[in-house]
């Protein structure tokens, strides 16, 4: 088995923890014995925090819309799907008819590049993500 | 937080206000529970008697909304007897006679018959806080949610500018953040007015160095924030003109605006109305069912990638396994997409991309992944490779020079009670569930804990309409109705319900109030007046909807 060092993500005391992996699959946590949160202790979210990783209900797919219904795409097809309709709406309505929402679930790369992209490819400030909610 | 979580062992004096900590933030409630075994003194201000005002040597059961006056109070009482601290507010504040000014006109009395808690009690407080060396104020959305969350917060930050109880280890107004990357996202410029590191979008010379470092011409003008982006000219009823244009397509990451947004019925009109919606996800959630496009999104265990946390400590999280499914990281679909619009973004690793992060953010200046990988993280300010990163803020002094005192008054909640919405709704989190609950939902031990939407209710309000454990609750507010299973307990008050909105089958937000604070725009979330009535036939378990 092996631990790899992560951080819990369920809330903002930011405990690290070791994922254990087995098989390339996600089996179980373990606390960080000298983590300064942490402490060698979890809550109840940090213990079970692997088991969404592996559940059956997770996106394996890309997803387009055809016909009304979202259904299973390639890749190239889905990013082509969605960079062609949001240069669309750019070219018909302007930049600013673009609203990005970014996650406070996704790393600090993740929002980097979301908000760059949004300035610098998409041409807004319209980028915001749930910190007041 | 301008401290560290670990500094809370050392405090003497600990003021906990509106947040449930015990169930939101456990290891905050677990250095708070440890601190007062060794003898700090505890107060909670909070209307509900939770676990943590339980614990507390002084709970000042306030009438929720009512933040504002009892903190006047309490500095009013700290001024009359001489507790301020006059050295610290000669040397590191501004504006201190106006708030005096404005605290003479406060009359204990009054805050009390407000508030609803007890002119005593409000004395000992103050004094108790005033008069410890060490004293900290956390603080969470149970204090920013709400029409006046700005002013809130400041009036917190007077009291402790007041007793000169900042800017040293041990002391400080420490926020909790909510989500385990709020920090981080507010830090990276996910937010319509700055670049990372609150670097503002309309400042020309930050402009002039980002659009030589990104290579195109960049916007000037603020965007729009999320409650605009989602409801559209709605919440502009007041003053239609202001109204920014409605957007006509979105791109959400990893969020679940269909739950977590007040006035949820409004959210699904406009995300329904969009020209063009793309989302990416783990999870096919209540949004990504109304997406053009859906990304399946790598988790946290198949990525690489950086954290903050409420302490501003950033921490690296290292990949655990490859990918599940067809899924990718975030990061690679918005550089794949990127190239589609015609601008190369190019990274060999999400260390390359923190790279760019460190050259461009002074606060992050020094965070490169090699750094982090053989450390526990490191607290901003951090400003470049050598520097050893900042435990507490405001050491010498305010990012802003002096701290300015900024009295204020008190502002009456959005939705008034009245006989026909007669109960105030309080909502909040639950120690088993994070969230929209679209990942602790599906952890089975997680639900197993905690499976249904429960409402709380005083037992005397639960015995005047008739109800016991379990049994249906219809709540109907000015916007909305969801049902509940009723939980009767002296945590609330009487006269007020609580439940929290992890949970879509009663989609709390679709009773809130989405009237936001004029500047920081955060939904009162906390507070709307609503009716409460017993559903007539008892189901067991099942579909409540
Ligand atoms: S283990 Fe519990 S306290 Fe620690 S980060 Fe996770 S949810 Fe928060």
């Amino acid at each position: 088995m092996r631990q790899v060092m992560s951080v819990c993500c369920y809330c903002g005391c930011g405990c690290g923890l070791y994922l254990l992996v087995e098989d390339e699959r996600v089996v179980g946590v373990a606390p960080s014995r000298n983590h300064p949160v942490s402490r060698n202790n979890l809550c109840v979210k940090g213990w079970h925090v692997h088991e969404f990783v592996h559940h059956p209900d997770r996106l394996s797919k890309p997803l387009v819309r055809r016909g009304g219904e979202l259904r299973p795409a390639s890749w190239d097809e889905a990013l082509d799907r969605a960079a062609e309709g949001l240069a669309q709406v750019k070219e018909r309505y302007g930049p600013d008819a673009i609203g990005v929402l970014s996650s406070a679930k996704c790393t600090n790369e993740e929002n980097f590049l979301l908000q760059k992209f949004t300035r610098a490819v998409l041409g807004t400030n319209n980028i915001d993500h749930c910190a007041r909610l | 937080m301008t401290n560290s979580i670990n500094e809370l062992d050392h405090a003497q004096v600990i003021l906990v206000s509106g947040s449930n900590t015990t169930e939101a933030h456990p290891q905050v409630a677990r250095r708070i529970h440890d601190s007062v075994d060794r003898g700090a003194r505890l107060i909670v201000v909070d209307p509900r008697r939770t676990d943590m005002a339980r614990l507390a040597h002084i709970h000042l059961q306030l009438r929720p909304g009512t933040d504002i006056p009892l903190i006047n109070g309490m500095m009013r009482v700290i001024l009359d007897e001489g507790l301020i601290d006059d050295l610290f507010i000669e040397m590191r504040t501004e504006n201190f006679f106006a708030m005096r000014d404005h605290l003479l006109r406060v009359e204990v009395e009054e805050v009390a018959a407000l508030t609803g808690v007890r002119e005593g009690l409000i004395r000992q407080a103050a004094r108790l806080y005033a008069q410890a060396q060490r004293s900290v104020i956390c603080y969470c959305l149970g204090v920013t949610q709400h029409v006046c969350g700005t002013a809130n917060v400041q009036a917190y930050a007077n009291l402790a500018m007041l007793t000169g109880h900042v800017e040293q280890e041990f002391t400080g107004v420490d926020p909790l953040r909510g989500q385990n990357n709020v920090q981080g996202a507010c830090d990276m410029g996910a937010l319509p007015n700055v670049y990372p590191g609150y670097q503002p979008v309309t400042d020309a010379a930050v402009r002039a160095k980002f659009e030589q470092a990104w290579g195109t011409k960049l916007p000037e003008r603020p965007g729009m924030t999320l409650i605009d982006m989602t409801h559209g000219p709605t919440v502009w009823s007041e003053r239609p003109e202001a109204a920014p244009e409605p957007v006509r397509a979105m791109y959400i990451m990893g969020e679940n605006p269909m739950l977590s947004d007040p006035g949820i019925q409004h959210v699904e009109a406009t995300l329904r109305d969009l020209d063009f919606l793309v989302v990416s996800d783990l999870f096919l959630t209540e949004t990504a069912r109304l997406a053009d496009v859906v990304f399946p999104a790598a988790s946290f265990a198949e990525k690489t990638g950086t954290v903050t946390n409420s302490e501003r400590r950033v921490q690296l999280m290292h990949q655990a396994i490859a990918p599940v499914g067809d899924a990718w990281p975030d990061d690679r679909i918005i550089c794949e997409l990127a190239g589609r619009l015609g601008y190369a973004m190019r990274y060999g690793s999400p260390a390359e991309i923190m790279e760019e992060i460190c050259l461009l953010t002074p606060l992050y200046g020094g965070m490169y992944h090699d750094r982090l990988r053989s450390s526990w993280g490191l607290q901003w300010p951090c400003p470049d490779r050598a520097h050893p990163g900042t435990p507490y803020l405001h050491k010498y002094s305010f990012t802003r020079g002096r701290g300015r005192f900024e009295p204020s008054g008190h502002v009456e909640p959005a939705d008034p009670l009245n006989e026909e919405y007669p109960f105030l709704l309080i909502t909040g989190r639950a120690y088993h569930h994070y969230h929209t609950g679209t990942m602790s939902r599906r952890c089975a031990a997680l639900t197993r804990e905690h499976d249904r939407p429960w409402i709380e209710i005083h037992p005397e309000d639960a015995a005047r309409l008739g109800v016991r454990r379990g049994d249906l609750l219809q709540v109907r507010s000015r916007r909305g109705s969801c049902t509940f299973f009723a939980r009767p307990t002296g945590r609330v008050a009487r006269g007020q319900l609580y439940c929290d909105f992890h949970f879509h089958e009663a989609p709390v937000n679709a009773l809130t109030v989405s009237c936001s604070d004029p500047v920081a725009r955060c939904p009162e979330f906390k507070l709307c007046a609503v009716n409460a009535v017993p559903v007539e036939q008892r189901e067991e378990t099942g579909e409540v909807m």
